[in-house]
């Protein structure tokens, strides 16, 4: 039983880590809060979803376009909406509430165009047998699941440390000015950011679609807050942050659904949220809390 | 003309109280953002008060006057007790802590059975009149107006401005923040306690996240920086959807899209609070 809730918990915490790092990313690079992520990760499943029941691709082709399209979708959104307010050098309210047009634009949009109930994947798109082992039953959701956030996240981390793209990046991060001066084309790695992070929000977005098998224009929202909640936890920017407060969140629902009651479930993360703010509000990585002289 | 007005009134009242409590929830957000606090707590802070004021009239039989009195010092004193410690943070991390303190709120009146639970509050007696919501308003807008020419609203412009500076100023940063925030919690709960006695029913879900992100927005569109642009903002904002009735679901794409192309395009709101005579005591100083 410890067992089967432990690997539920990872798998629910991975979906949590990959959609927080890209968020947390925008925030690390860029230095904005894009609230429209939320919106993106719902975009990421209903494009899976159309390019199975409507072109009938395999599930695993329509996660690798999905995450393509999204981070296009996030490309747009910085474009048109982020790059006008870095150009005015605004404060940090106006993207804040920018994004949170974009979200409700676009979240209005898909249940205009999708409806607002439920969809589903169509039956037979995954392999629905599971594993069975001993008394633990692991189905091929969340081992595609695993399989796919690790990916991601060694990815992610490789590119940040090892290449000389990471270590612009790691540049910006540090002062976007200073960074120009050295020749690092800001602007352009700006939209580089906004595409990986859009596609980890895709990618997650497809993963907790087939995972729950429940998709709804509503979906971001609620993932968005948790979202939050993660990359405060584990210090804002702070990828390695990002992982571990996604997975300690992961930990903690499961954990306290099985063990102590489902109401208080979604209240867990903004508990632990208000708690880390009021005790460490760097978050468990965090080094600077502001940069205001 | 008296006929008219009387069908007039009879078709539009709901709409006419809900500009008059949306520009109130507007006003109270201006308040805490005069002060240079981005806090999403205020819907929750309505709710406060919703449930507050609902509670004494229907469980104890309160006076309505009583029950608005105490549906403004309820959410003032919880105000008064998350502010201490997180008034702390400042930008974003405030931003997302009340956010945090929302979420849990809802979770919270989700799980006590003697308030609704997650049916809420139902059968709430009608009670709010269109001179309650008008003298409140009045009185808002005349404490916020003798507020904004006073040494504290100085004080709430200075700490918006540069929070440094000012404290090396000698002005009690943390104390004009904390009154900022409670001020604001007030209010948005005066709206919460107005706003429960015409509308029958609440529900925990009624003041989340999207609430607190209409409240911010009706301020912003209107223009934060002054008395009239929250007004303006509550009034068009509330007036929207129903002109836009013919375009179904997509009318909220036409709020998204609108608060884009105002932060994008109108910085300073509809109604920007710039006035000519600031800018020329500037100048005169400069000069």
């Amino acid at each position: 039983m410890l067992s089967q809730q432990l690997l539920n918990a990872l798998s629910l915490g991975s979906v949590y880590a990959v959609f927080a790092l890209g968020f947390t990313l925008i925030f690390g690079v860029l230095g904005v809060i894009n609230l429209s992520h939320g919106v993106i990760f719902m975009m990421g499943s209903y494009i899976a979803l159309q390019l199975v029941t409507l072109l009938h691709l395999p599930i695993v082709l329509a996660l690798v376009v999905a995450a393509i399209l999204s981070g296009l979708l996030a490309v747009v959104i910085d474009w048109l909406v982020l790059r006008p307010l870095r150009a005015r050098n605004a404060p940090h309210l106006a993207p804040m509430i920018a994004t949170i047009g974009v979200s409700i634009l676009l979240t209005s949009l898909i249940q205009g165009l999708m409806g607002a109930e439920i969809r589903r994947f169509p039956s037979g798109t995954l392999p629905e047998e599971s594993i069975t082992w001993g008394d633990l039953h692991i189905t091929y959701v969340q081992i595609g699941i695993m399989v796919i956030a690790i990916m991601m996240m060694v990815g992610l981390w490789l590119l940040m440390k090892k290449t000389q793209l990471g270590r612009a990046l790691r540049a910006i991060a540090e002062s976007p000015k200073a960074a120009a001066l050295l020749g690092i084309p800001v602007e352009k790695l700006f939209y580089c950011t906004s595409f990986m992070a859009g596609s980890l929000g895709g990618v997650a977005g497809v993963l907790v679609g087939l995972s729950f098998n429940a998709i709804s224009p509503f979906m971001g929202q609620p993932m968005l807050h948790k979202g939050i909640a993660v990359i405060i936890l584990g210090g804002m920017g702070d990828i390695r942050g990002a992982l571990i407060g996604g997975l300690f969140l992961g930990f903690a629902e499961v954990f306290s659904v099985a063990y102590l009651s489902s109401d208080f479930r979604d209240a867990i993360a903004f508990g632990l949220l208000f708690l880390i703010l009021l005790i460490k509000p760097s978050g468990l990585f965090g080094r600077i809390l502001e940069r205001k002289a | 003309m008296l006929e008219w007005l009387e069908t007039f009134w009879s078709t539009y009242n709901t709409l006419i109280l809900s500009i008059g409590i949306n520009s109130l929830l507007a006003l109270s957000i201006a308040l805490t953002l005069s002060c240079g606090l981005l806090s999403l707590a205020n819907a929750a802070f309505m709710g406060i008060g919703a449930y507050a004021a609902a509670t004494l009239t229907m469980q104890f039989n309160c006076p309505f006057e009583l029950a608005l009195i105490l549906s403004i010092l309820t959410p003032v004193c919880v105000a008064l007790l998350i502010g201490l410690p997180t008034l702390r943070l400042s930008g974003v991390y405030l931003a997302m802590a009340t956010l945090g303190f929302g979420e849990v709120l809802r979770v919270v009146i989700m799980n006590i059975d003697f308030i609704g639970g997650p049916m809420g509050l139902n059968g709430i007696p009608n009670l709010t009149s269109f001179w309650h919501v008008l003298a409140a308003l009045l009185l808002v807008v005349y404490l916020l107006w003798r507020l904004k020419a006073s040494k504290v609203g100085r004080a709430f412009v200075a700490i918006r401005e540069d929070e440094v500076a000012a404290k090396l100023m000698g002005i009690p940063v943390m104390q004009f923040k904390l009154l900022a925030f409670s001020l604001g919690a007030g209010i948005a709960g005066l709206a919460g306690g107005l706003n429960a006695h015409f509308t029958y029913t609440i529900g925990p879900n009624s003041y989340a996240f999207e609430n607190a992100v209409e409240i911010l927005t009706m301020a912003v569109f209107g223009g934060a920086n002054s008395l009239l642009g929250p007004i303006l903002g509550g009034t068009l904002l509330t007036l929207l959807p129903e002109v836009l009735r013919g375009l179904k679901e997509y009318r909220l794409a036409v709020n998204g899209l609108v608060l884009i192309l105002v932060v994008l395009y109108l910085p300073n709101g509809l109604w920007s609070g710039k006035s000519r005579r600031i800018k020329k005591s500037m100048t005169s100083v400069q000069g």
